[in-house]
């Protein structure tokens, strides 16, 4: 995990995140506070503290991830999240722990609610690609610390910067179908890095099947022209308390697929109770190396089993631990993770 | 010594008494926080809220009223969610 982190000073934080995000606030507070009390904007997000044991070292990682929402009216929304953390790992040779802290934007982006079919988005987005990094990922949602293996392919880095399209297409009893598409631009920026790309998503959700079936695709449009290829079924049962969510992406040197299936045991006793409050979880996932190539899939085809068991305590906390075996030519590990996670959610300040 | 030990237990008593004291004071000084998404009968909204957002995560516990506007306006843009789902939730969240 600490492979991707990168030192960043506090003030490229403040100027970067801290001043667009406050200046917003304030202005949004204006219209909305007289005009529509409805549109109050909101602080969100997830505090925790995790643990991973990777190959026998243990790194303690505290993390704050902090969401803000701001209306600028009924139908534009401003919208930013961002990832805030200290990584505490051994040195190795039995030298201690050295740290290193990580401060980066997850997106920041204004949505324009044109029609009840089409929100116009700019700024620097979530890359629309398969399903978990839009949907998954956030600290307060996913079951399992680690992302899935495959998941740096066709998110071109994991957000870009541009335009996007997006909305719901048709939605009855039957069927809802909703799109997403993007343009973006390249930018080296610190804080916001982006590819020279295109794509976008398709997905159909069957309400009486709660079946959801999608197709992914990306192209990168600088350099050697590549294009990504993604396939998720999700079957999310009302009746049980089960949820089952796959994924299958192939790249221009690599594939992959991850299944995962959580069960709450809500059913025995309700989800207040002290059985129903645990919610084991399992992870299957397999990557395929075709060819060389820096995609951030591992240079070696790879297994890897997640075994989780998580646990909602009330007002919102969560212990998540897992076990993993990860098998590969490269070498087989065990990683254990275990964390406990808030997840917040208030208004900028106080209703009437 | 004694004075130490006093003032230790003493300590410990008043940390202990925290949440105690932020407990009981809390109806008084807190506008009402309901239990949004668990309080209402509203159909339609609870098939959407099932259909829209429990396909990702858990229900919240709960949150102040004042503040379902813009959770539903955020997750228009973040699940694509169609004009009616978001008024069936909005009505659902906040009646």
């Amino acid at each position: 995990m600490s492979t991707r982190f990168s030192n960043l000073e506090c003030s490229t934080l403040f100027r970067v995140f801290a001043v667009p995000l406050l200046s917003l606030g304030l202005l949004s507070s204006a219209p909305c506070a007289s005009a529509q009390a409805e549109h109050v904007p909101l602080i969100s997000g997830g505090g925790g503290f995790v643990t991973s044991t990777n190959g026998g070292n243990t790194s303690y990682i505290p993390t704050i991830v902090p969401v803000l929402a701001a209306p600028l009216g009924p139908n534009l929304l401003i919208e930013s999240r961002a990832t805030l953390l200290e990584d505490f790992f051994p040195k190795g040779g039995g030298q201690g722990y050295d740290h290193t802290h990580f401060v980066g934007v997850s997106y920041i982006q204004a949505d324009y609610f044109a029609t009840s079919h089409l929100t116009v988005v700019g700024g620097y987005f979530l890359t629309p690609f398969g399903t978990y990094s839009e949907r998954l990922s956030p600290i307060w949602i996913s079951n399992l610390q680690d992302a899935p293996i495959i998941s740096p392919l066709g998110t071109m880095g994991n957000s870009v910067l541009g335009g996007q399209v997006r909305g719901s297409a048709y939605s009855s009893s039957h069927v809802s179908l909703d799109y997403a598409a993007y343009y973006s631009g390249r930018s080296s920026n610190e804080q916001i890095v982006s590819q020279h790309a295109t794509g976008g998503r398709f997905e159909a959700y069957f309400p009486q099947q709660q079946l959801e079936i999608g197709y992914s695709y990306g192209r990168v449009l600088q350099g050697t022209h590549s294009n990504s290829n993604g396939f998720h079924v999700w079957w999310t049962p009302q009746k049980l308390p089960l949820r089952v969510r796959s994924q299958y992406s192939h790249g221009a040197h690599s594939q992959g697929y991850w299944i995962e299936t959580d069960f709450r045991l809500s059913k025995s006793g309700g989800e207040g109770s002290v059985i129903g409050r645990l919610e084991p979880v399992f992870r299957m996932q397999q990557t395929f190396r075709n060819s060389a190539g820096g995609d951030g899939l591992p240079a070696q085809d790879t297994q890897r089993a997640d075994f989780g068991l998580d646990y909602h305590l009330p007002h919102e906390v969560r212990i998540n631990t897992s076990y993993a075996r990860q098998f590969s030519a490269s070498g087989n590990k065990n990683v254990w993770e275990t964390g406990i996670v808030y997840r917040f959610l208030f208004p900028t300040w106080k209703g009437k | 010594m004694m004075s130490i030990w006093k003032n230790i237990s003493l300590g410990s008593l008043f940390v202990a008494a925290i949440p105690c004291l932020a407990q009981t004071a809390q109806p008084a000084t807190k506008p009402a926080v309901k239990p949004a998404v668990h309080a209402t009968t509203d159909q339609a909204g609870q098939v959407a809220f099932n259909n829209n957002c429990s396909r990702c995560h858990h229900a919240p516990e709960g949150f102040s009223p004042h503040i379902a506007g813009t959770i539903v306006m955020h997750m228009r843009a973040r699940a694509n969610l169609s004009k009616k789902d978001e008024q069936d939730i909005l009505r659902f969240l906040n009646p």
